[in-house]
């Protein structure tokens, strides 16, 4: 039995599908992160799976247990940051973690867990004097209390500036290498990449790609490409000598897909018989990052949201003057 | 089901916290002690003498009489105006409503036994006004009665009920606990469940194994602390500081576990039906207020007109403050058990459907 098991889960709120037929499964020790932008289901699925929202259809089993009618029995054995955490104003981090020891009924050493979170300097502070990033990191130390074999942790680092965010991960990285199942939802490509050990790209209420980075760059990128800085003249010249898919792309950049190794010099003749001026060369794979582009059909900013933009990157190359060389 | 320990260690958590609130903490403790040290001081003590113009335009022996007759009797302060003064003109220009004027010949006409009248100036809408016509009024029924040689057969002497003499303060001191009963956790869980529903600290409590339950119980039980504190320290500043007569038996106790239950509940109640906390405070402020002043915290309903006294009666608080008023001012405990079993069962209703409604989780 495996830790976390989804099949074709749907649930929506009126006429808005926010989950709809989404399915997958995650192994124990494995960090999964659902990567995607604001409103593509993310912490609707994972509230379904903590036992906080009802599901409207499909099948959920989190450590064999029905989230929504054991929610009661599931959450001493799972541990969970909900999205922008906040806990009693006036309470100390360090009397944080004995208040929850104390309802989960364990007996903790708070002073170790502070360690753990990188909080020691700030056991004894208010939760309303701590900053964004130390606020997060009372979570986190919240969330494994109760030593659970699974952890959900909805946008640890939203909201956080990079320093912060990376202690954060140090964190994280450190609950993973106790053993723990983690499962993650981030807008952030960095941190999925960073953190997990597979992805799933969520769009729209459906898992859109799933795999590991590598597996997912496999499966939906365009292979391997070759990059030369020229001018659109060139481009159309290797275009019309060669029958290699040529892209022309903003600021001078020409990408050429390169199938097979031969491919390249084919493309490298071209350019030196055409005695045109070119710079700078270098072969590249799609990263996540433009993947996730193609994918959702948009950049991701800071804030989760989607920006539509680069579309001049897919302007048609081969139109204009054929009669040049 | 429920777990003591839980609630034990939550009422502890939640206490600190609360105690750390400074704002809170005024407005649960010291609050209403000052409250009983403004009323108490306005209404207890004796305002003294009441300051009466007079204007005297006789010239014998007999209006002297009259005014020393009027000055023995304690009740009024005579000030003298000049009788070529315009009397009407002159209280107003002193912002003065009571005063008294005797006419010219006025000594002659008494004594010669012809009818004579005396004017009094009064302002219907002064308490103090009422007490100059009775004062003057005594006065002149004296004179009028040595003037036939005759003497008193009627007297009175003035007595109370018990033999007890009640004060203002013994009335106020369990309209305030009242008062203190209500405001305190009633707008504490109105604030509380709107602003935890609002910050998720519901769902993310809802992740632990406390049960709301026993949620409820811990903040029930802590504003029961808080109300017998606040209690304690109420009865000793009305006793040491102005003296009042109050029986303490252990017929308070249900009210003061029965009070806060029954508005912790309500408050808790009013934040679940409310979706955000602007809402939430808008409608606890309509059910508190005309609690706060219709139940007989102030002063006692009997003052009210007969409408407003029977809308008193649907106000859950006011069966709190009578069954006080009956334990520590009259000793009646069979009242008291009246209105015990009204409260009882006024909770006993808002805290099942508190209890009902009010949800860790959503749909």
């Amino acid at each position: 039995m495996l830790p976390v098991e989804v099949t074709l889960l749907k649930k929506s709120y009126g006429a808005l599908k926010a989950v709809d037929g989404v399915s997958f499964s995650v192994e124990s020790g494995e960090v999964f992160a659902l990567l995607g932008p604001n409103g593509a289901g993310k912490t609707t699925t994972i509230e379904i799976l903590e036992g906080l929202r009802k599901k409207d259809e499909g099948t959920v089993s989190v450590l064999g247990l029905d989230p929504w009618k054991n929610g009661y029995e599931l959450h001493k054995k799972i541990g969970v940051i909900p999205q922008e955490f906040t806990f009693f104003e006036k309470a100390t981090p360090k009397e944080a973690v004995e208040y929850y020891a104390m309802l989960f009924g364990v007996s903790v050493d708070s002073n170790k867990i502070m360690k753990e979170v990188i909080l020691e300097d700030s056991a004894n502070v208010l939760f309303e004097d701590l900053s964004g990033g130390q606020k997060q990191k009372v979570g986190l130390a919240l969330s494994f209390v109760n030593s659970p074999e699974l952890l959900f942790l909805d946008e640890p680092t939203t909201g956080l500036d990079p320093s912060a965010r990376r202690t954060i991960w140090e964190v994280i990285k450190l609950l993973k290498s106790m053993g723990k199942t983690i499962i993650l939802t981030t807008h952030y490509l960095d941190e999925a990449e960073h953190l997990a050990d597979r992805v799933a790209i969520m769009n729209k209420g459906h898992i859109v790609a799933m795999g590991t980075p590598d597996e997912i760059i496999a499966e939906h990128g365009s292979g391997e490409r070759l990059e030369i800085h020229g001018s659109k003249k060139l481009s159309d010249y290797i275009t019309a000598k060669t029958k290699l898919k040529v892209n022309f792309e903003s600021k001078g950049l020409i990408s050429i897909s390169i199938g097979k190794k031969h491919d390249a010099f084919v493309a490298l003749e071209a350019i030196e018989k055409s005695g045109l001026e070119w710079g700078e060369l270098h072969t590249r794979h799609d990263s996540l990052d433009d993947i996730f582009v193609k994918l959702v059909r948009g950049k991701i900013d800071a804030h989760g949201e989607i920006s539509a933009k680069n579309n001049a990157a897919n302007a048609p190359t081969n139109r204009g003057d054929k009669t040049h060389g | 089901m429920v777990n003591v320990r839980r609630i034990i260690n939550d009422v502890k958590f939640f206490g600190r916290g609360y105690l750390r609130n400074r704002i809170g903490l005024f407005f649960g403790l010291i609050f209403p002690v000052i409250l009983i040290l403004i009323f108490g001081a306005v209404f207890s003590g004796s305002s003294g003498p009441i300051k009466v113009y007079i204007q005297n335009q006789d010239t014998g022996q007999i209006s002297t009489l009259f005014m020393n007759a009027l000055e023995n009797t304690g009740t009024v302060k005579l000030s003298q105006v000049n009788a070529s003064e315009n009397f009407s003109h002159y209280l107003s220009d002193h912002s003065a409503s009571d005063g008294i004027v005797i006419p010219p010949n006025f000594s002659l006409n008494y004594v010669a036994g012809n009818p004579v009248g005396i004017t009094v100036y009064t302002n219907p809408a002064q308490s103090s006004s009422a007490i100059v016509s009775g004062t003057v009024n005594g006065v002149i029924n004296a004179f009028n009665l040595q003037h036939y040689g005759g003497s008193p057969i009627i007297g009175m002497s003035q007595t109370t009920v018990n033999e007890k003499v009640y004060k203002y303060i013994d009335f106020l001191i369990p309209g305030l606990i009242g008062f203190s009963v209500l405001v305190s956790p009633m707008f504490s869980l109105v604030e509380i469940s709107s602003e935890y529903k609002k910050r998720k600290l519901f769902k993310q409590l809802s992740l632990t194994p406390i049960t709301k339950m026993e949620w409820l119980a811990s903040k029930v039980i802590w504003y029961i602390i808080l109300t017998v504190a606040s209690f304690l320290l109420m009865v000793a500043v009305g006793i040491a500081a102005f003296g009042a007569h109050i029986s303490l038996s252990l017929w308070l106790v249900p009210f003061l576990i029965l009070g806060p239950m029954l508005f912790a509940s309500m408050g808790m109640l009013v934040g679940t039906v409310a979706k955000t906390p602007e809402t939430a405070s808008v409608i606890g402020n309509v059910v508190t207020f005309p609690m706060m002043f219709l139940a007989g915290t102030f002063f006692p309903i009997s003052i009210m007109p007969v409408y407003l006294q029977s809308f008193a009666h649907v106000l859950p608080l006011f069966y709190i403050i009578d069954g006080l008023n009956a334990v520590m001012v009259y000793s009646n405990f069979v009242g008291a058990l009246i209105d015990l079993v009204v409260v009882g069962l006024m909770t006993l209703v808002v805290f099942v459907t508190a209890a009902k409604l009010f949800k860790w989780r959503e749909d």
